[in-house]
């Protein structure tokens, strides 16, 4: 909000993590600075910004147009005039932080370069030191395909797959629930945070995939928790320290995004939604991704997702008191449009 | 009736080895991967990539999720490639070789057609403006673009047609 007084730090983290505990959502590494008996006054908030002129007339987004509604998202979701402050309330200069990108569609489904630069450069202004900041995803030759540079170099932003020489999985199988995996290193051992920047999509399997499917780009073993829906693997994967812990924000593209046919992209399927959607709450962001592509579908004339078998039901699991990942229930959320 | 002798059997048993593996040679679907047309064999079309083939338990490292689809319908192996159009737009081209044609009939279905053309190719095909999917006994074929142009689908046609030619029912 403009001519607003900069909140501090202390304040925001204490924003974003009564919304998550508002929802149920057990303190994270933001919620440090959080006093539990405010906890139940706030709610979950998700804010979608959305520019209908974000393509112009080319195939991809205009890199500026993405910068500048990535601040519009971000200075609402912090509610800052600034458009660094809210990284710098988000992120210490001394952490590194990773970008859990979506690339496993190719270029015309996966998480765009323009996003990450803009990311990445509102970091750098928030003092983050560029070689500390990781763009990742599974393999080198995914995130090429969908039009990044792989670099190792330390002075510049890297980007690796964790198919990288010297990266792997980490040997220590984690496990809770039905999930048994190993984790990328790039997490486990690279990274203090992580930034969530996965893909709006339908999925054949899990209905939908948005934040916490996304954290199967993390795992060794993807293709063993695909049963049931994906449910209860994808709110299991999510309780793993590892990625519960460094889990900081979500902000997730939706500049093209698939009602049907997901998760690979079939350009029949796919639509221009023109926006970014930034929360810390990954279930009430993926519920509100279920509702945007349940409209979408609705308009193209395709049946519901439960009508078709594919209810998303790992959202609700990963809200339930068991996992309390956060909200699924739209009263316990604020969803703020721009 | 005097009963055959063992070295009587022997060369018929043989024989009939022979046969029983010539006949499961016939019913093994072609390798894929030499389906897939050369360069400049289908006009502006050129081959941009070395084909990539994967087993069934491998195919969710290629397209995650959407991989348990094909696993249920019986899904043999994949081969995929990329082209150019006109060397700027870059098409990815698929074949799924299921274990029967009504697999390849079953994943064909269970996309909705939507706004499709549907263009005589294959035993079914569905066009659009930036993809082309058909079936062929138990191949099934996509091919996605990812930047739209002028002509586009009508090239799209042109490759599956050629690629259509080779594939052995």
């Amino acid at each position: 909000m403009k001519n607003m007084p900069e909140k501090s730090r202390r304040d925001f983290l204490k924003d974003f993590a009564i919304g998550a505990l508002a929802a149920g959502v057990e303190p994270r590494a933001l919620a440090r600075d959080v006093h539990p008996a405010s906890a139940n006054q706030a709610k979950s908030k998700v804010v979608i910004a959305r520019d209908a002129a974000l393509y112009g007339v080319g195939n991809s987004p205009e890199g500026a147009r993405v910068a500048k509604l990535l601040d519009r998202a971000m200075q609402a979701y912090g509610d800052s005039s600034d458009p660094v402050a809210p990284w710098k309330k988000l992120f210490h200069p001394d952490e590194v932080v990773g970008l859990k990108v979506n690339t496993i569609a190719g270029p015309g489904l996966s998480t765009h370069v323009a996003l990450v630069d803009a990311i990445s450069e509102r970091l750098k202004q928030a003092g983050i030191r560029p070689g500390n900041i990781v763009v990742w995803d599974r393999t080198n030759g995914e995130l090429e395909r969908a039009g990044f540079t792989v670099s190792n170099d330390a002075n510049r932003v890297r980007t690796i797959g964790t198919d990288s020489k010297g990266v792997g999985y980490d040997e220590t199988v984690l496990s809770y629930g039905v999930v048994k995996s190993r984790l990328s290193t790039l997490l486990t051992r690279t990274c203090d945070a992580m930034i969530n920047v996965p893909i709006l999509k339908h999925h054949s399997g899990a209905g939908i995939t948005l934040a916490l499917k996304n954290m199967y780009g993390v795992n060794h073993n993807p293709d063993k928790l695909h049963a049931n829906n994906c449910c209860p693997a994808i709110a299991d994967l999510n309780m793993l320290p590892p990625i519960r812990n460094k889990f900081r924000l979500v902000v997730a593209d939706a500049m093209t995004g698939c009602f049907e046919g997901g998760p690979s992209y079939k350009p029949q399927y796919a639509w221009r939604y023109n926006g970014i959607i930034v929360a810390t709450d990954p279930v009430a962001i993926d519920q509100t991704a279920w509702d945007i592509i349940e409209k979408k579908r609705a308009e193209r004339g395709l049946k519901s997702l439960p009508q078709v078998g594919l209810t998303p039901n790992y959202i609700a699991v990963a809200a339930n008191a068991e996992h309390r990942l956060g909200t699924d229930d739209p009263a316990r959320m604020v969803l703020q449009e721009i | 009736m005097k009963k055959p002798s063992a070295s009587q059997l022997t060369p018929l048993l043989i024989w009939l080895a022979v046969a029983l593996l010539f006949e499961a040679c016939q019913q093994q679907a072609a390798p894929p991967a030499g389906f897939f047309p050369d360069s400049n064999t289908v006009s502006g079309w050129t081959k941009s990539a070395e084909v990539r083939t994967f087993a069934p338990q491998q195919l969710s490292e290629y397209i995650d999720g959407d991989a348990e689809k094909y696993l249920k319908a019986g899904v043999k192996t994949t081969a995929t490639t990329d082209y150019k159009y006109r060397g700027e737009t870059d098409v990815v081209v698929d074949i799924y070789t299921m274990s029967t044609a009504a697999a390849a009939k079953a994943v064909f279905d269970s996309e909705p057609a939507m706004d499709a053309e549907a263009p005589t190719l294959g035993d079914s095909a569905r066009l659009y403006s930036q993809s082309l999917i058909f079936r062929k006994g138990p191949y099934l074929v996509r091919m996605v673009a990812y930047q739209e142009s002028p002509q586009l689908a009508r090239a799209m046609l042109e490759l599956g047609r050629a690629l259509e030619s080779k594939l052995i029912r």
